[in-house]
């Protein structure tokens, strides 16, 4: 601190250091790169509307994203989201046309706290390593639901008006989805700033050991935590069958891997202790806005998915280098 | 006598960095004798066993093996010029039985079965993978390697510290005969009895330096320990401490009784008492037991026997979170150990307030922050670097892991090793702060591997060796002296001859053959 004040430090390694500080500014100036590199290739493509369908698409992917963050915030990952979005997806739509409303909603939901805390007990208490426990209760759940599937195949499935309206209505320019998505964020946000559950995450990631000496019981944390995922994956799943409007039985799988992405982009470490979420809002938003800009390329489908995995690869060690140099 | 010296290493530095492991260290054994290699914890022992079987290398002096000068750069090397250690950790590969562990440093297996059978394991299946084998039979097995190869020196690091009595009998008794045989061996051992009875002379170190070369003859103990302790065996007196320090008046009931103590085989028997406003030091040699202690009052590990009271009351910890509970905070030695290196100062003060389920909502910031700048406040805890405590020094690190507990105002705050490897100036401040928290009626267990500290902090000391409670001394009696004979398992007041003291099996009575 002092030796700054003495020495003038050359521009770069300020601004480095600038951003270093705060990794919310690089995110963002890429964010608005890649919308620029969109209105020259395409000009005139980058309107209200545009925007609102961006975000629309992004949600469901920040969504899963948290559960990303959150559980990477501890060491741990969550594979299982796909699955539990699907599943409660695909259970509201069929349930719905013979169920009450709240009914559908409870038994939607049902799945995502089950598999929420099979995941938690296995990590937190019989230390299953998180990315074999879900990869696992996954594909119990994908099999459960292949099984449910034939039991309702007579009955049909709906889409509900007000999922529809959640997920692809527009009200004066704002997405609809939003209404879900802000207090959301701002939940995931001040619950890992502000609240004693937030700082476990943090600092179990860091060093469960010390946690441990201080008192911390940690398979409590864990199960709590794999819970909060699956259920905001189960959300997530509403959201996003009325955005899609067509329930299939691998309706959010693709969105899984795009979840870690979005979390490591927006700088959470994959090792524990360090992250936060509204990084990983941006990280949804580059990495949504980027599949757009691929697809306008016209670009057969293998070189696209190419180019989407060289350019994510690129900007995580690119974003790694800046924040981690100190 | 004329012969030469089988191994003569002479004028042996060691840096790292500006810190001098050994200064000027020199060992000489002849052929045929079993040499004692002693020394305070920190006095260079390991380092110049490490340098002399070639896992590091030195940055002075000069290595005679046979009146030749070697290189000994790797642990080929030495074991080309005839060094061999064994180490105190099994070094046999795990997952491998033990006959491929024999063909993958060439030992021959005949021999290596006849040392096995000498050293009193008629029934070893070579077979067998080395995961499933005990532990002493392990160490047995490791020195059984290393006998067939038929070594020179053989350097032996505290060989009989995992050993139950009849294989350790057996061990000695083979050292014994090596001696006779013409080869000789350099025994590292913290156990008087076994060195008297063993040894033929015996090398001293202290501060990284070789202070003396004696004989073992009846009474050198006391010898031993003067070397060891150098000029500070002048009889330092009681800091008199000012009113404010003085201990508070002692309660009838202790805040802790720790009755019959035992953890596997680490710890064993273990009783005393710790009373409010009182900070008892515990003091021991590297490895007697003190971590279980330790590990059992704060709950990280279940005692396998004996009882621990608080206040009275019969207590089972089987979670750190049970001792809190009761009021009782343990700062490990190992400062990685109990920080969260990436998270703040505030944080890292903050951890134990958020531990329990009911405290996982909304944190009162404004309270918790005025918790914090006070614990900060009384530990005077530099703060420029607090975003993340990895930014912090040593002694400030130190700091954040005592500050957690005074602003989670534990009653009772264990020890261990706080001063370790940071400034005389934090080093004071923790004192007085320990002394500041018994006026204040806490108590503190306190484990230092520096002697000099007890007198300065300490009202009582208890001293462990072997896994055993040797002593209480009171403050006034444990000048280094006392309490270094006494960490060596010799009891308070006995000028005894060689060989009836430190038995930790019988430690009042019994003669060795």
């Amino acid at each position: 601190m002092s030796t700054s004040a003495i020495t003038p430090v050359p521009f770069g390694r300020r601004v480095k250091r600038i951003m270093a500080d705060r990794p919310l500014i690089p995110l963002t100036i890429l964010l608005v790169i890649l919308v620029v590199i969109l209105q020259i290739l395409r000009p005139g493509i980058v309107n209200e509307r545009w925007i609102a369908n961006t975000i629309k698409f992004a949600i469901p992917l920040a969504i899963l994203a948290g559960c990303q963050t959150m559980t990477m915030l501890t060491g741990g990952i969550d594979l299982s989201v796909g699955t539990v979005a699907t599943m409660s997806a695909f259970i509201m739509a069929t349930q719905i046309v013979s169920q009450d409303p709240a009914v559908a909603f409870l038994l939607a939901m049902m799945p995502a706290v089950l598999i929420g805390l099979v995941n938690g007990i296995g990590v937190g208490v019989f230390r299953v390593h998180p990315l074999i426990m879900t990869l696992g209760t996954s594909l119990i759940g994908t099999g459960c639901l292949q099984v449910y599937q034939r039991t309702v195949i007579a009955s049909g499935a709906k889409i509900p008006d007000f999922l529809a309206w959640l997920g692809t209505g527009v009200t004066s320019g704002f997405p609809n989805a939003l209404l879900l998505f802000v207090p959301l964020a701002a939940l995931i946000v001040f619950t890992l700033a502000r609240t004693g559950f937030g700082r476990l995450l943090y600092a179990v990631g860091d060093n469960e050991r010390a946690t441990r000496l201080s008192g911390v019981q940690y398979w409590q944390v864990i199960t709590a935590l794999y819970i909060t995922s699956s259920v905001l994956a189960g959300i997530t799943g509403l959201l996003y069958i009325g955005l899609i409007k067509a329930p299939s039985l691998s309706l959010a799988e693709p969105l899984v891997l795009p979840s870690v992405a979005a979390a490591v982009i927006g700088g959470t470490s994959i090792f524990g202790g360090r992250g936060g979420y509204t990084g990983t809002i941006i990280g949804a938003l580059i990495l949504t806005v980027l599949t757009t800009l691929l697809t306008i390329l016209q670009m057969p489908e293998g070189a696209r998915r190419i180019l989407f995995g060289l350019i994510v690869l690129f900007v995580t060690a690119a974003y790694l280098r800046i924040v981690e140099d100190r | 006598m004329t012969t030469h010296p089988l191994l003569d290493a002479s004028g042996v530095a060691k840096n790292y960095g500006a810190v001098a492991a050994l200064r000027n260290a020199s060992l000489s054994v002849l052929p045929g004798e079993v040499h004692a290699l002693m020394g305070a914890n920190g006095a260079g022992k390991s380092t110049l066993v490490k340098i002399l079987t070639g896992a590091i290398s030195a940055n002075a002096g000069r290595i005679l093996v046979r009146g030749e000068a070697r290189d000994i750069r790797s642990p080929a090397a030495a074991r080309r010029a005839g060094l061999l250690p064994v180490y105190q950790e099994p070094s046999l590969i795990p997952d491998l039985d033990v006959l491929s562990n024999l063909r993958l440093t060439g030992t021959p297996v005949e021999p290596f079965r006849a040392w096995v059978r000498e050293l009193g394991i008629p029934d070893l299946d070579i077979r067998d993978t080395a995961r499933d084998i005990p532990l002493a039979v392990l160490r047995v097995l490791d020195l059984a390697r290393a006998l067939a190869v038929e070594p020179d020196v053989l350097l032996l690091d505290e060989m009989t510290a995992a050993l139950p009595a009849n294989l350790a009998e057996k061990v000695l008794e083979v050292v014994r005969r090596q001696g006779d045989s013409g080869r000789a061996v350099i025994f590292i051992s913290h156990r008087f009895v076994e060195i008297s009875a063993l040894c033929d002379r015996a090398t001293v170190l202290r501060d990284g330096e070789t202070v003396g070369v004696v004989d073992i003859v009846p009474g050198v103990e006391e010898k031993i320990v003067e070397l060891m302790l150098g000029t500070r065996i002048v009889k330092t007196h009681v800091a008199a401490r000012s009113a404010s320090e003085k201990a508070a008046p002692a309660p009838a009931r202790p805040r802790l009784a720790v009755r019959n103590l035992r953890v596997g085989t680490k710890l064993n028997d273990v009783s005393f008492d710790l009373r409010d406003g009182e900070v008892a030091g515990v003091v021991a040699l590297e490895g007697q037991g003190q971590d279980e202690l330790f590990s059992a009052l704060a709950g990280s590990i279940r005692p396998s026997g004996g009882t621990i009271e608080v206040d009275g009351q019969p207590a089972k910890f089987s979670h750190p979170i049970d001792a809190i509970r009761s009021g009782i905070a343990y700062v490990p030695g190992d400062r990685a150990e109990a920080l969260a290196m990436q998270r703040s100062v505030r944080e890292n003060i903050a951890l134990p307030f958020s531990a329990a389920l009911g405290n996982w909502g909304p944190i009162p910031m404004r309270r918790e922050r005025a918790k914090v700048l006070n614990a900060i406040k009384r530990l005077q805890i530099d703060t420029r670097a607090q975003g993340e405590v990895q930014r912090l020094s040593g002694g400030n690190q130190q700091k954040v892991t005592i500050a957690r507990w005074i602003a989670a105002d534990a009653r009772t705050i264990l020890c261990f090793d706080p001063t370790r490897g940071i400034d005389v100036g934090t080093k004071q401040e923790i004192y007085h702060l320990l002394r500041e928290l018994a006026g204040n009626g806490k108590s503190v267990l306190f484990y230092t591997s520096e002697l000099e500290e007890v007198q300065r902090v300490c009202d009582r000391v208890i001293v462990i060796f072997g896994g055993r409670l040797v002593d209480i001394l009171p403050v006034e009696e444990a000048d280094e002296p006392a309490l270094m004979r006494a960490a060596y398992g010799l009891p308070r007041g006995v000028k005894a001859d060689i060989g009836v003291l430190a038995d930790p099996q019988s430690p009042s009575s019994g003669t060795i053959p």
